[in-house]
């Protein structure tokens, strides 16, 4: 039996529960399930954020998803995977991006969903721009920091 | 060839698709950022910090040295921050 992966861009709200519901399904054997969440914080720069606007590439997010996702269930026994990434204008404390992963055990699925974190954040074709209260908008930039993560992934 | 701009790329092109014929001669997505540049200010300034644009062709990255054959779709954009 195939484990199931699920991804998707959406403009809508998740719900955690929901979501680990939907994945688990009737599934037994389960014995962990990890879960991560990015939310929009309220500031940035010392200023405070009024919007987050995120834009994505159609297509090739869906295929970088799926390779990501591909590449974490072949180096791990995920029992299912869960990437949801939101689009469109977020507030702070907003929910951006939801990971889930399920395995037999705990290690699997927090390395798993560090895994997929770090190559979502490099790969995957999104772009941020927040708006501060002075009106001005700016196009967050890519962090060192995020490029550097995945170094400790390579086989 | 389609073209796609994402993010401040786009922004400062000011249009998010186009479709174009470049010269044969240019053969590579350095070259293609080169004609590109030969077009006009806003390409110029899109493209002002070269080492900072990425590209991908047919969805999928590609570096600046990648050759265009095959390339039906190449998109340029700033180093992706979803997540």
């Amino acid at each position: 039996m195939t484990a199931p992966r699920i991804n998707r861009v959406q403009s809508n709200p998740f719900n955690i529960t929901e979501e680990i519901t939907a994945l688990r399904g009737e599934r037994k054997d389960i014995g962990a399930i990890v879960t991560f969440t990015g939310t929009v914080r309220d500031t940035a720069a010392g200023e405070k954020i009024t919007t987050m606007a995120l834009e994505h590439y159609p297509g090739m997010t869906e295929q970088e998803l799926e390779h990501i996702t591909n590449e974490a269930h072949s180096r791990w026994p995920l029992q299912g995977s869960t990437i949801i990434h939101r689009i469109g204008d977020l507030s702070p404390g907003d929910d951006i991006v939801l990971v889930i992963t399920l395995s037999a055990h705990r290690a699997a699925a927090f390395e798993a969903a560090e895994f997929l974190m770090d190559f979502l954040k490099s790969k995957a074709p999104f772009w941020k721009k927040e708006t501060g209260e002075s009106g001005n908008a700016d196009w967050v930039d890519a962090r060192d920091t995020d490029t550097e993560a995945l170094t400790r992934w390579q086989k | 060839m389609k073209l796609m701009y994402f993010a401040w790329v786009r922004e400062k092109i000011g249009i998010n698709q186009e479709t174009v014929s470049p010269p044969e001669t240019v053969k590579t997505i350095s070259e293609l950022i080169t004609w590109l540049e030969s077009r006009g200010p806003e390409y110029r300034a899109a493209f002002e910090n070269r080492e900072s644009i990425r590209a991908a062709i047919n969805q999928t990255h590609v570096d600046h040295h990648s050759t265009l054959e095959a390339a039906a779709e190449v998109a340029f954009f700033p180093p992706v921050t979803g997540g």
